[in-house]
């Protein structure tokens, strides 16, 4: 019995088997008791010691050797896959709610299993390729078979195709980088295409067009989900191409690109958002500023802003998790998410409204919510080194938080006769209420998170130490 | 000697595939230039790799394009095979197809001092079908042409990455993807068809 097998051979498994489920009940309950089964185990189960359990004696060990390579998820990883497979599970349970888990469970356990292959894979390098790998699953669960595939998806797949050949090459060149280290030229090659690889993947200021393009055009629960996993996979790329090179982590240059790119994504982001009439855009702006602060926190003293990158996954994850369950609880009873359909909603959909607004508010670092404790140490960071990028950074968020508030004056815009009710369904009820209950709790208590967040930075081995 | 004179035999055959695939009209001749594309890259590759390996990417090559084949020919309504109406004209196609060919001359030498040892028909190879597969995805947002940039894009790539990694995992993984985008682009032609059938 080995890691990779647990973690990334049983969910494939699992997942392919469950494209045969024709209700949307057992695909929810196969696809979230796996996830959070797998979510436990990650953190109960030791990697590469001997687990008793009376009599019996088993071993996990950590590698699992494919065509040369070996694909390791060592003891420092548990933490992550709990983190992700616990997320997935919540994404798998809300998706019946909405009516997406037939599509969402088969094709999201397949995504996230070559995901987290991807960050087992040795060498690291290799990483780009399984998660083109995800993009090419994802594609049936962006464009249903009864329909063209709509302008988002055809560049979403191009954009990210795309990014997997700079990665590879950029890996190269780096390795080549390190041994001679005076080659500036070849730095300076490598170095762009890392930049170009990363720009495409996380769908960097300018090329992230197709996120709005999708959130309009296809379910956003189910992009929600492609939003929250994906740049977050890629960003634990990033940061191994950090702790392997030190090179790149020591460059100025680099430094100064992430910092810039993510300001970019976070400013562009939070004004577009502000400026949008389609509640679906606005989330899909919401998301580029949220990788834009994960950029931000990468460009700062490496232990710090490892830190804050991991502070910021869970928030992420549950703010953009019930941001697009609002919205896909609105999307089915309305016409469009556009502000002339769904306005004066709050009163017949008013958990919805709630959690939509929210969400919104923790991604603009609302106190109290989950967002404010990674954006407030990320803020303080920064305001050390540079008044000047602080300021734009309030921009960014100013922008996210005006958007949130017109949002609210929108969906509470109703005709004063107009009686409040409820039309949410029961489960929809329950999972906007554990959703935004976790964002208070995360935002009030945000140290409950710790015992699984200290110990990711070890995953590291040079920018967790 | 003999090798020399097949790889730039490979680049002429490169060259006459990828331009045939900027400017066909009908989805039967596209595929054709696709499938002879792929002996090409097969070529070029094989200068680094073992033919085993080459001959994965030839035959995972030709997998991809036979199931984007099959599935146009087994739709309900069958794609106009000769499209009506182009955004640019031929002259236009023709003058860029010119200019991706300058480039890869002109870069072939720059990326050799790069990668020594990679050889001249390798890289005007790799880059010279890049560039063609980025014009084609530049040009078109169609779904049989844009999976066939892709592919084309890919398969430049492929060549290059070729000299510098030897790996049996990428060499896998790589095959593998073009087949997805084959079925990625196989399912977008279905997804299309049945939506105008409905």
């Amino acid at each position: 019995m080995s890691a990779p097998l647990i973690w990334i051979f049983l969910p494939l498994i699992v997942g392919g088997l469950s494209l045969l489920i024709t209700r949307e009940r057992s695909a929810t309950m196969i696809g979230g008791g796996t996830a959070i089964i797998l979510a436990v185990a990650a953190l109960l189960v030791p990697i590469d010691e001997a687990l008793s359990l009376g009599s019996f004696s088993l071993k996990v060990a950590s590698s699992f050797q494919i065509l040369g390579r070996n694909l390791t998820l060592d003891s420092s990883e548990a933490p992550l896959l709990a983190i992700l497979f616990g997320v997935t599970a919540l994404w798998f349970f809300g998706a019946e709610s909405v009516g997406v888990a037939r599509r969402l469970t088969p094709f999201g356990l397949i995504i996230i299993s070559l995901l987290v292959a991807s960050i087992a894979v040795q060498p690291f390098l290799f990483a780009a390729l399984l998660i083109e790998l995800s993009v090419l699953a994802a594609v049936p669960l962006l464009s249903p078979l009864d329909q063209t595939p709509s302008r988002g998806v055809i560049r979403f797949l191009i954009y990210q195709t795309l990014g997997m050949p700079f990665i590879l090459i950029a890996g190269w060149f780096s390795a080549g980088v390190e041994a001679s280290p005076g080659d500036l030229a070849l730095t300076i090659q490598s170095t762009m295409m890392l930049g170009l690889g990363f720009a495409f993947l996380l769908a960097v200021f300018p090329l992230y067009n197709w996120i709005p393009l999708l959130m309009e055009e296809n379910s956003p629960y189910i992009v929600g989900f492609l939003l929250w996993l994906l740049p977050t996979v890629t960003s634990i790329l990033g940061m191994s191409f950090l702790d392997r090179y030190a090179w790149l982590r020591t460059s100025e240059q680099v430094i100064s690109a992430l910092r810039v790119a993510g300001l970019l994504m976070v400013v562009t982001g939070g004004v577009w958002m502000a400026f949008q009439r389609h509640l679906g855009r606005m989330m899909a702006f919401a998301a580029v500023a949220e990788t834009g602060f994960i950029l931000l926190s990468l460009s700062l003293d490496p232990k710090m802003g490892l830190s804050i990158v991991f502070l910021l996954l869970l928030p992420r994850g549950l703010g953009l998790a019930l941001w697009v369950l609002s919205l896909s609880i609105l999307d089915s009873n309305t016409e469009s998410l556009r502000f002339s359909s769904v306005q004066g909603l709050a009163r017949t959909y008013p958990l919805a409204t709630a959690g939509l607004i929210i969400a919104a508010l923790s991604t603009a670092g609302f106190p109290l919510l989950a967002g404010f404790p990674p954006r407030l140490a990320l803020w303080n960071s920064l305001a050390q080194s540079s008044l000047g990028i602080s300021f734009w950074l309030l921009i960014g968020i100013l922008g996210l938080a005006t958007g949130a508030i017109r949002m609210l004056a929108v969906m509470v815009m109703a005709d004063e006769k107009t009686a409040w009710t409820s039309k949410e369904s029961l489960a929809q009820r329950g999972m906007l209420s554990i959703g935004m209950i976790g964002l208070f709790i995360l935002g009030l208590f945000p140290q409950a998170a710790n015992p699984i967040l200290d110990k990711l930075p070890l995953m590291f081995q040079h920018l967790g130490h | 000697m003999i090798i020399t004179i097949v790889s730039w035999t490979a680049i002429v055959i490169l060259l006459i595939t990828s331009t045939g695939l900027l400017l066909y009209r009908d989805w039967r001749w596209g595929l054709g230039f696709l499938a002879g594309q792929y002996a090409g890259v097969f070529w070029l590759v094989l200068q680094h790799w073992p033919l085993g390996m080459a001959a994965a990417k030839l035959v995972g090559g030709w997998m991809a394009t036979a199931s984007i084949g099959m599935t146009l020919l087994n739709l309900p309504q069958q794609p106009e095979s000769i499209e009506k109406y182009w955004t640019q004209g031929r002259t236009f196609r023709l003058f860029m197809i010119g200019m991706a060919a300058l480039l890869a001359l002109a870069a072939a030498s720059i990326i050799e001092s790069i990668l020594p040892g990679i050889g001249i028909p390798v890289v005007i190879g790799g880059v010279l079908l890049t560039s063609m597969g980025l014009l084609q995805l530049g040009m078109t947002t169609q779904i049989l042409r844009v999976i066939l940039g892709l592919l084309t894009t890919l398969s430049g790539f492929e060549i290059l990455y070729a000299a510098m990694e030897g790996s049996v995992l990428v060499a896998a993984l790589l095959v593998v993807i073009n087949l997805g985008l084959g079925l990625v682009g196989a399912y977008w032609l279905t997804a299309s068809s049945e939506e105008k059938a409905a």
